[in-house]
């Protein structure tokens, strides 16, 4: 993978966890809100679904080490002692 | 995001100056992959939010309603209301009696802002002065406005000319 393409995933990687964390907040704010006023209805599920947006974002984060690391690999067979091309 | 402007002067730099980073600006600088992690974090503080959430739900104990004389029947004329406290006396109520032998009471507290709703006898509706909150007579379901709920209901039982207030479904 050339490093645009990866910097290109990991920036779309990065988007796709914000917009997920946006949900979540959402969620847990809808979930509290309800909660204080009494209803105890949607708490499993919405703790359901915060746990699978968490692991969403897990593997997202994971996809983003991995592409990171492919890149460095192609780019930079000894990281230390070369320029520093590889995605930040 | 890449560190502009910074350039390393010679390929011959010490290791340390990598380990060790001497430039207040790489210092400040956020990676992506601190950033993404920064994220993942933040997701986890939301999912334990709603575990908090949920443990709380579990060991919260049940209300419980002690039947309370509100009113006697005689007191509130047809089309009348009466303000009382049930279950604790931080939690208004109104009481309206809406013909001879019907009463119905809730909440006073909007369920928007907690402002106090009052009977608005022309309209036979609850009403919300704070937001034009309007709520039925009927069930204390939402009409119009921002109020995301219904009012709760305080359950009546009306014992000769006593007039018992016996629980709040929400």
């Amino acid at each position: 993978m050339t490093r645009g393409r990866g910097i290109t995933a990991i920036d779309g990687a990065i988007a796709l966890i914000a917009i997920l964390l946006i949900v979540q907040m959402w969620l847990l704010t809808a979930t509290l809100e309800s909660y204080l006023a009494g209803h105890s209805e949607p708490i499993v599920p919405a703790a359901i679904l915060s746990g699978l947006i968490l692991a969403a974002c897990a593997g997202l984060f994971l996809f983003i080490q991995r592409i990171d690391a492919n890149i460095r690999s192609a780019e930079e067979p000894d990281s230390r002692h070369s320029s520093p091309s590889a995605p930040r | 995001m890449g560190v502009r402007g910074l350039k390393r002067t010679s390929t011959q730099d010490p290791v340390w100056r990598d380990e060790f980073s001497a430039q207040s600006a790489t210092e400040r600088y956020v990676t992506r992959r601190q950033f993404s992690k920064f994220l993942v974090l933040t997701s986890l503080g939301m999912f334990v939010g709603n575990l908090w959430i949920l443990v709380r739900s579990w060991f919260a104990a049940k209300p419980s309603f002690t039947p309370q004389p509100v009113s006697t029947a005689a007191e509130i004329p047809v089309g009348g209301v009466k303000l009382f406290s049930y279950p604790t006396p931080d939690d208004p109520c109104i009481l309206i009696r809406r013909s001879t032998d019907t009463f119905v009471a809730y909440s006073q507290k909007c369920t928007h802002l907690s402002c106090a709703v009052y009977y608005a006898r022309e309209q036979n509706r609850l009403e919300c002065p704070c937001h034009e909150g309007y709520f039925s007579i009927e069930d204390g379901s939402v009409l119009q406005g921002p109020p995301p709920r219904p009012l709760p209901r305080v359950t009546l039982k009306r014992e000769g000319n006593d007039i018992l207030a016996t629980g709040v479904e929400i």
